[in-house]
């Protein structure tokens, strides 16, 4: 594989203005949920004790694990029941200047579950079915409050590993509120203005007909408009980009050029996916006193992703065998062209661009896109789907993927801790049997929501009429979809056909309970945890911020989390990739 | 437990919608109308009538070998129907893939028998959006030969109007140079209309 000096450089420059952006924002981060004062203090302080006084918050009441995931359970449920209820209604609701009409039951259900879980699974076209208010008022505010809220456990649960002999984790209306007001809003607005700048649309007038240059000419009419669908987006994008949402404003999300209009526009977008879920490794190594926790952690998740980042530009930038195979086309890249495969990609992204981004979209559980993965390479897109199975670690989500990935550092002490025979430690914490079985809940929700929805898709008719196209690709779609719900990434193979009443609710199920059966033990976890004293380090306490413990760590991600795969992805990218071999011996 | 916390969650949900589903996108809009009012509005480009034309940033279908042609669309029910915007999601090794690339082949070369270079890859594979406004530089200057002969316009006019609406990098490292269809099809569009006398 050949990757040009400017491919490299591109590359180059996403990480390293990502990793300067770690320490700040993650410092920053760590003053807040620590309900310490910040530069922020002062000019957003009244909107925080704003929203307290309103919804009659006690912001000092501190709560027991079962208590914070009461409040984290009751509130999900009552944004669910709004969000669904505002998709139902949305034809009588102001802000309708396309006149949408409310959705079905099975595609709101799916709708409210995706939004409300961070998952952001889009069975439907944006412009084509959502109102501006559904867009705003329902859509975006769980953009911010699903990442405020993920964070907001993740938070909860990084304190327990401080606290001695406590009963209690903090308050959650307290985490997610400053969550909200000090890091998610302030970014999103800088980012979405920023982002105006670069084109991406932002108006609450309706869509603008424009008069062709070029009349199209078909068998029975000629067309000499186009309808251009516009919007509030701008404020959306930045929020869906930075909360790992994903969820976009348009169909094509942001490869749309009214949503991702250009080669800067994308780079902050892309910047975007991984900001928050790098930094909070440093927020974690900064709240329990030790940065080089963090540093291991992040350094865990970089090990993993990069390698596949690269591999998935190589697949992508050597084109598509079969096209080769037609002749007379140049797919070689060059000082005129980027090459590589084109279908579904767009020109200002070309191969690079479009691989990082749909390599860190799936690593972290943002899921939004700038290229269509069901046309990647079948090697090619094998990166996004297994990076989904990694249950959204690598990086991960705001926040949840943080708390995964600790999940899996306990698993790692214990692991080693058998080795040697002794109790293992994490951060002066005696993991005993309880974290172990709460994490392997953990452990075994996506995998379970993954595989068990796959297996009912293929051997039903409403599942097998799901995918668009044949053979192992087609199970492909289907594989990439249930990985997709089941580990909270919404990102899709779009040839699936997901709007039925089949895969709305089998997928909005899978979603919710990936969320919440994965929330509710690591709170259990940290309330355990919390309530323990620390033990001294010993002799035999092994560190957790050496290079061994960052390779034990990669070892049991590799190993327990996605070696369960293997024989599924043989089934559809590798079976996928034979195929396409076969295709050409065959002429 | 269950009705106070009930009750928190409902103010709680009404006031963040107030935040963050009403001011914050309303603020939002109301600085960008202020600051980037044509990029807030969809970057729309209006002729001499002062008629929208078309949104610099959305492609449009381009058929005739006249003027310069952009990715293909997969957007229903015509190409770059900018009101749903899709891709094609072709997997690679599907049959119709092959068929479309073919024809779109067969199309180029029949536009100009008589150009014998292979095609640039985006000139025969549809963008992610439907709505790619841009080509590869490769893809233009195929075309550049095709466009001249018959606009009656030197080849030497149409790379000057390529170079002109080529989009370099961004700082010479970002994304990929790309050339604007629909901006250099409306340059030669206007450089033609003044050559022949306004006959288009």
């Amino acid at each position: 594989m050949n990757m040009s000096f400017n491919d490299a450089l591109q590359i180059f420059l996403y990480f390293l203005v990502l990793f300067v952006c770690v320490k700040p924002l993650g410092i920053f981060m760590s003053r807040v949920y620590q309900g310490e004062r910040t530069f922020l203090s002062g000019a957003l302080g009244w909107l925080e004790k704003g929203i307290y006084k309103i919804s009659g918050v006690n912001p000092e009441e501190e709560m027991t694990w079962k208590a914070y995931a009461w409040h984290v359970t009751i509130f999900s449920t009552v944004c669910f029941a709004a969000l669904y209820a505002i998709l139902r209604l949305q034809a009588g609701l102001p802000f309708n200047p396309e006149k949408m009409a409310g959705l079905s039951p099975d595609l709101a259900f799916n709708t409210a579950a995706s939004f409300t879980t961070n998952t952001n699974w889009q069975a439907y076209g944006g412009e084509t079915t959502m109102s501006y208010l559904t867009q705003m008022a329902g859509l975006g505010v769980q953009n911010f409050i699903s990442a405020a809220v993920g964070m907001a456990v993740m938070a909860s649960f990084i304190r327990s590993f401080v606290r001695k002999n406590s009963g209690t984790i903090g308050n959650f209306w307290a985490d997610m509120v400053r969550g909200l007001v000090y890091i998610l809003l302030p970014l999103s607005f800088v980012l979405a203005l920023v982002l105006v700048g670069q084109g991406v649309v932002q108006t609450f007038g309706s869509s603008v007909e424009a008069h062709l240059l070029d009349p199209l000419k078909t068998s029975a009419h000629v067309v000499n408009t186009q309808t251009i669908a516009v919007g509030p987006a701008a404020s959306q994008v930045s929020i869906k980009q930075l909360g790992t949402n994903g969820g976009g404003f348009f169909n094509v999300n942001s490869a749309h050029p009214l949503e991702n209009p250009t080669a800067l526009s994308n780079f902050l977008e892309m910047l975007a996916i991984l900001l928050i879920p790098a930094a909070c490794c440093y927020a974690f190594g900064h709240m329990v006193g030790d940065t080089r926790q963090g540093w291991a952690i992040l350094a865990v998740m970089t090990i993993i992703c990069l390698p596949l980042l690269i591999f998935c530009y190589g697949q992508e930038q050597g084109g598509n065998p079969r096209l080769a195979a037609l002749g007379h086309i140049e797919q070689r890249q060059g000082i005129y062209q980027s090459g590589g495969n084109m279908e579904g990609k767009e020109d200002r992204f070309g191969v690079v661009n479009s691989a990082i981004w749909a390599t860190t979209t799936t690593a972290a559980s943002n899921g939004s896109v700038n290229s269509m993965h069901d046309s990647y390479t079948s090697l090619g897109g094998l990166v996004p789907m297994l990076m989904m199975q990694f249950s959204e670690i690598i990086y991960g989500g705001v926040g949840c993927g943080l708390y995964g990935m600790l999940v899996y550092a306990l698993i790692t002490v214990f692991i080693a801790g058998l080795m040697v025979g002794r109790t293992p430690e994490y951060l002066g914490k005696k993991i005993q049997a309880y974290e172990i079985k709460m994490s392997s809940v953990v452990l075994l929700v996506p995998l379970f929501c993954t595989l068990l929805g796959a297996a009912v898709a293929v051997l039903t008719s409403a599942g097998q009429a799901g995918p668009f196209n044949t053979g192992a690709h087609g199970f492909s779609e289907i594989l990439y979809g249930f990985s997709s719900a089941g580990n909270n990434n919404g990102s899709a193979f779009a040839g699936l056909g997901a709007d039925t009443p089949f895969y709305n609710e089998v997928l909005g199920i899978s979603m919710l309970l990936s969320r919440f059966w994965c929330m509710l033990p690591v709170l259990a976890i940290a309330g355990s945890l919390s309530a323990k004293n620390a033990v001294p380090p010993s002799a035999g306490t092994l560190p957790t911020h050496t290079p061994l413990f960052i390779f034990l760590l990669t070892g049991v991600v590799l190993m327990v989390g996605v070696l369960t795969y293997v024989p599924a992805l043989a089934l559809g990218p590798l079976a996928d990739y034979f195929q396409t071999l076969h295709s050409i011996h065959q002429g | 437990m269950t009705m106070s916390s009930l009750r928190i969650s409902i103010l709680m949900w009404l006031s963040l919608t107030v935040i963050f589903g009403g001011l914050y996108p309303a603020l939002v809009t109301g600085i960008s109308k202020a600051i980037f009012p044509a990029q807030a509005t969809g970057s729309l480009i209006r002729d001499e009538a002062v008629r929208v034309v078309g949104s610099r940033l959305v492609g449009q279908e381009f058929s005739d070998p006249d003027y310069f042609w952009g990715r293909l669309s997969a957007t229903v029910p015509m190409p770059y129907n900018a009101a749903s915007s899709s891709g094609s999601n072709y997997g690679p090794n599907n049959d119709d893939l092959m068929k479309t690339v073919q024809a779109r082949v067969k199309a180029l070369h029949d536009a100009d028998p008589g150009n014998e270079s292979d095609v640039p890859v985006d000139l025969v594979t549809a963008s992610a959006s439907g709505l790619d406004p841009d080509i590869s530089i490769a893809a233009a200057r195929y075309q550049a030969a095709r466009v001249a002969r018959l606009r009656g316009l030197t080849e030497k006019d149409i790379d000057d109007l390529i170079t002109k609406n080529t989009q370099p990098r961004a700082f010479g490292v970002l994304g990929e140079p790309v050339v604007n269809v629909l901006m250099l099809n409306l340059d030669i569009h206007r450089k033609a209309a003044h050559a022949t006398g306004g006959k288009r």
